[in-house]
């Protein structure tokens, strides 16, 4: 047992790499885009997702943890499952938009070369079973799994969060319990209309507890091996590899150079329950980042890298915005013109409407918080509390 | 914004009408289409017996939906293909077609096709459906090794064959998993994979077919699968390493 660190201030490399992360979400899930070339996924075993779980442990971690040390248990869990009620209304308000996307494309397209794709709008004609397993978070559209995974971590929090400021390596040993017997026993939720979680919160709570772990005091305890030239060795090595592996899902089979032995070793690479090989590669990428962006970088504060800092500190609304834009995005490459240039240009619009849309959200608060009658916070608090 | 759209409009516009003067080519680059793998029971039934039965496994778009549909639709196609290039050769295609099925229902279909059909090769078309319910993808892919155990036990070659490429639905089905679990299912079991999925894109991305397009056109349904009988036809020839008659390759 040993008290919790308390790290004052908070770090910006997590708004920044929560920040990029969104920026990267959006990308991947504008189908058939071009942009996505430049994104982590096609360059190793992780993607975007592993980071902004991660960020979203340790930022819950650090918020709600020094709610809990100061007005106990009670108002820190009543506030974590505020935010975890917050989340599942924005999700829905998603489902709604899925919703009139797919009935518009239900009621407008009916080219006989899909007939079998269309199979997908079935659901329409129950609506009744559909909207209910909806609001029970088990009927999930594509991209549209990441805020259930994250309600289900923020439900389980309180009592993770508790047991972490007391015995942080006892909760991080527990998580890892969970995983494993995962992994051991098949363990997920039901999903409708069959089959389990695309995001298994109980495999995927291993990144958001690691991080939490990291944040009340986990991240000083690695430093030393973190900054061991030994670690980055072998994390240098292991990207290198996993790039190497990644570079042949995209060359024609003839020149594969992955043997078949080594294929039957690491495939399938789970995504739906955390792979360990994901896992590891999210660990290298940090590695590298813990090493080479300190959290005194000058250029944390500088006007370049501010708008993924202002996306990443206001992550729930821009996430949400992602998934509609990337929705309206589609919708518009099929509408008006698929070309290159247009994948660019939304894009990058898209990009821009996310940073505009987070800070007209910061004006926002400081209007709020300078508002007379509004309840005065810690300076910090309202980035943070409003963020976690 | 406004003017990059008028633009790209325009941009559209004249490659639509640039395909109404010539009819779209459909050629496949062989990168896209052939592998290093060997389809050693078609090599000896239609090498040695000069036969070669086919039997296509497959879901809703593996047929064409109308009377005339099935005879339109690619398996038809790549037996006309077929014929045309082997002509030595008796080649039958038969057609286990049904909606909505996943690779684990077909799976257990096997059996009797191998008894009924006795093919030499199966081209299994897959993917659509396990896409569209979200089937998970471990189970998928326990499907799928085992069917082709089943199938290569049962005698034949397998091919596998991917879902359409089908823009609109995109974002509503998560082709992307499903097609990279045919592919390493394909790599690691040494058969070939008829990427329809990699073909109908480049084909879009080359203008040789409007897959956006929302009208009732059969005439696009009916040309689509003309050229994939005929790519099929080429994959099924080179792994085969058959002989054909009348080299047509560049058509």
């Amino acid at each position: 047992m040993h008290a919790p660190v308390v790290t004052t201030g908070r770090d910006l490399r997590l708004d920044l790499f929560r920040g990029i992360a969104l920026w990267l979400i959006f990308l991947d899930h504008i189908p058939s885009n071009a942009v996505s070339w430049i994104t982590i996924r096609n360059y190793g075993f992780s993607d975007a997702t592993e980071i902004f779980i991660f960020i979203s442990g340790y930022t819950a971690a650090f918020v709600y943890g020094r709610a809990m040390r100061e007005r106990g248990i009670v108002v820190a869990g009543a506030r974590i499952l505020r935010r975890a009620w917050q989340i599942y209304v924005a999700h829905i308000f998603l489902f709604t938009i899925y919703m009139a996307e797919i009935s518009y494309v239900a009621t407008s397209f009916e080219n006989p070369l899909y007939a079998e794709e269309m199979n997908i709008l079935d659901f329409l004609k129950q609506p009744d079973v559909t909207i209910v397993q909806a609001l029970l978070l088990k009927f999930k559209p594509v991209h549209m799994d990441v805020l259930p995974l994250y309600i289900i971590l923020l439900l389980l929090f309180p009592p993770i969060l508790w047991l972490l400021q007391r015995w942080s390596t006892l909760a991080l040993g527990a998580s890892l319990a969970l995983y494993v017997a995962v992994w051991q026993f098949g363990l997920n939720l039901p999903a409708y209309p069959e089959g389990t979680w695309f995001f298994n919160p109980l495999a995927w709570q291993l990144l958001f507890v690691f991080g939490a772990w990291c944040a009340v005091g986990g991240a000083e305890r690695l430093a030393p091996l973190v900054r061991s030239p030994a670690t980055l060795v072998i994390a240098v090595i292991y990207l290198a590899c996993a790039f190497v592996i990644a570079l042949s899902w995209y060359l024609p089979e003839q020149i594969s150079f992955v043997p078949h032995w080594l294929e039957d070793l690491i495939y399938p690479i789970d995504k739906t329950n955390l792979d360990v090989l994901r896992f590891a590669h999210f660990l290298a990428l940090a590695v590298l980042t813990m090493r080479f962006v300190p959290r005194t970088w000058p250029m944390l504060h500088s006007w370049i890298l501010y708008p993924a800092i202002l996306c990443g500190q206001h992550s729930l609304e821009i996430f949400c915005l992602g998934v509609f834009l990337a929705f309206a995005g589609h919708f518009a490459l099929v509408e008006i013109s698929g070309s290159f240039w247009m994948q660019v240009a939304i894009s990058a619009f898209g990009i821009l409407a996310m940073i505009a849309t987070a800070a007209l959200i910061t004006w926002y608060k400081q209007l709020e918080g300078r508002s007379p009658g509004s309840r005065s916070k810690p300076p910090d608090a309202d980035l943070a509390g409003g963020e976690a | 914004m406004r003017a990059f759209i008028a633009v790209a409009l325009a941009a559209s516009t004249l490659a639509g009408r640039a395909l109404a003067v010539d009819p779209p080519s459909c050629a496949v680059p062989d990168s896209l289409l052939f592998s290093d793998n060997s389809l050693t029971r078609v090599a000896t039934a239609a090498g040695k017996q000069h036969q070669l039965a086919i039997t296509v496994l497959g879901t809703g778009s593996s047929t064409l939906a109308g009377p005339e549909g099935p005879s339109l639709a690619y398996p038809a196609r790549l037996e006309a293909a077929l014929h045309q290039r082997l002509s030595k050769v008796a080649v039958k295609v038969s057609i286990r077609t049904k909606n909505g099925q996943t690779a684990d229902i077909m799976r257990r279909s096997m059996k009797d096709l191998l008894v009924e059909e006795k093919p030499n090769l199966v081209i299994w078309q897959t993917g659509t459906v396990d896409a569209i319910r979200r089937i998970e993808l471990d189970e998928f892919r326990t499907a799928l090794e085992d069917g082709v155990e089943t199938l290569q036990a049962g005698g034949s070659d397998v091919m596998l064959m991917n879902m359409q490429y089908s823009p609109r639905t995109e974002s509503m089905i998560p082709a992307g998993p499903y097609v990279d679990e045919m592919r390493a299912v394909a790599q690691q079991r040494d058969i070939p994979l008829f990427d329809r999925f990699a073909i109908m894109r480049y084909w879009s991305d080359e203008g040789a077919f409007d897959f956006y397009a929302a009208g009732k056109d059969n005439g696009l349904a009916q040309r689509v699968h003309d050229c994939l009988g005929r790519a099929i036809g080429a994959l099924v020839i080179e792994d085969g390493h058959l002989q054909p008659f009348v080299n047509k390759a560049s058509q």
